[in-house]
């Protein structure tokens, strides 16, 4: 008999655009979690961008049908039921994708129309269920699953985990959060700290857990950017932590790089590493620092990861 | 209602720490003004109602209306008001110098987040939250050219 975990061991993965790019380490810590734990990733076939932020803001149709082509290959493609987007952005807008496709007659029919004119069947909403890479570990193998498979505890190390402002935003596209014991909370998030936790990390306190980054001023206002970026150094240092856990390429490559920025323009060093929960885990599960790609970060944790017996 | 150069200055400047009270009523009142500043640009009156016992929670509310992106800051504006009650609550604890700059960052989180919008508002689609600002200002553009 199939059980719940079953449904996650093996999915469709959708890792995006942003970790071919910056965000590789978090690609290929991902995969090599997957691979230590037993799980099989199936990489979307031919998967499209997911229509990001700059499609959106044009047309947000477009976006809801960029990101229902890649759960369309999914479903009808490759016969799978879950699609795993460990992106923020892109489980953000795939999630918004079948809201939308659930909810709104008039993005059904547009997203049919290009469907038809590109040559595929229509995805339909409830085909596939869209996960992010902290559901698929925590419902494949559980907190218990994770303290089982621990070899390198780690235990010593002060974790503040920053989920960024998409993971749970806006509400109404997560319908399974907010259920409870057990769900996914939108207003204080948990799976990380949980699964980070059953590796032996200890957690801090960290108030700005769910706070803007700054990823979309980037471009247009970096001033802001690594402003915002140094007040959460600066919180989670406060907060008593080691290192930031990250589970998005866009907050991740923003922390690192304005770590570097704010250190330059305002004389200001916040010792803290970054690191991505993948990494993290993957350490404890006795992988080198080297297989999750520390290396591939901008910011340097090898010496940190080494005093602490990791890596 | 200060400007927000001027709250800037004061969210940034060093927290008294004697008075621990009236520093987190500042920091406060600061954090209030500041979405004041965004409910006024949305072309809406600040209100003065509060939400759960704060005002600031009654104007994230206000300011997020019809805007769901806004509540990117929602739980910035409510670690503020949770700081406030740990600090107000508690104030002979003995981290409550820590809980205050704790405040201070997480005010000045909220402070940078929404001057950032209001800053670029006019100059290009930086951020979901600035369309219905961008969009009645190219409308207005666009009249008066037409005109």
């Amino acid at each position: 008999m199939s059980t719940t975990k079953d449904k996650y061991k093996k999915v469709a993965y959708y890792p995006g655009c942003a970790l071919e790019g910056s965000g590789h380490s978090y690609n290929r810590s991902t995969k090599a979690v997957g691979k230590a734990l037993g799980l099989d990733l199936v990489e979307v076939k031919n998967w499209n961008c997911c229509g990001a932020m700059e499609v959106k803001n044009i047309d947000p149709k477009i976006q809801t049908y960029l990101s229902s082509r890649v759960m369309s290959t999914a479903a009808n493609e490759m016969d799978m039921d879950v699609v795993m987007a460990p992106c923020n952005g892109c489980y953000h807008n795939l999630k918004k994708a079948e809201y939308d496709l659930k909810n709104d007659q008039d993005s059904v029919e547009v997203v049919d129309r290009l469907s038809k004119k590109a040559g595929h069947k229509t995805y339909e909403a409830g085909q596939v269920e869209t996960i992010h890479a902290l559901d698929w570990i925590r419902d494949a193998i559980g907190e218990e699953g994770l303290k089982a498979r621990v070899k390198k505890s780690l235990e010593g190390i002060k974790v503040a985990n920053y989920y960024g402002c998409m993971y749970t935003r806006p509400r109404h596209i997560f319908p399974e959060k907010d259920q409870g014991p057990g769900s996914e909370s939108t207003s204080k998030p948990h799976f990380m700290d949980d699964l980070l936790a059953a590796a032996g990390a200890e957690n801090v306190d960290f108030p700005l857990k769910t706070a803007c980054c700054g990823g979309a001023h980037t471009l247009s206002d970096s001033e802001t950017s690594t402003k915002l970026v140094l007040n959460i150094l600066r919180a989670a240092k406060m907060s008593g932590a080691d290192v930031i856990a990250t589970e998005c390429p866009t907050c991740h490559s923003g922390l690192e790089m304005h770590q570097i920025r704010a250190e330059e323009q305002y004389g200001e060093k916040v010792d803290i590493k970054i690191l991505y929960f993948t990494q993290l885990l993957g350490m404890a599960l006795g992988l080198k620092a080297r297989k999750v790609g520390v290396h591939e970060n901008i910011s340097d944790s090898i010496r940190f990861l080494k005093e602490k017996g990791l890596g | 209602m200060r400007t927000l150069a001027e709250l800037e200055t004061v969210i940034a400047a060093p927290l008294p720490t004697p008075d621990i009270e009236a520093a987190a009523a500042g920091l406060l009142g600061a954090a209030e003004e500041v979405l004041e500043h965004w409910v006024v640009a949305q072309g809406q009156t600040p209100t003065t109602d509060t939400r759960e016992g704060f005002r600031l929670l009654a104007l994230h509310r206000q300011g997020a209306r019809g805007d769901a992106s806004f509540n990117a800051c929602r739980e910035t504006c409510r670690e503020v008001a949770y700081h406030y009650n740990l600090i107000t609550m508690q104030p002979d604890h003995e981290k409550s110098a820590e809980r205050l700059q704790m405040m201070g960052l997480v005010t000045n989180h909220l402070y940078l987040f929404i001057s950032g919008k209001l800053q670029v508002a006019g100059l290009g689609e930086f951020c979901c939250s600035s369309k219905p600002i961008r969009s009645a200002q190219d409308t207005e553009k666009t009249m008066r050219k037409e005109a």
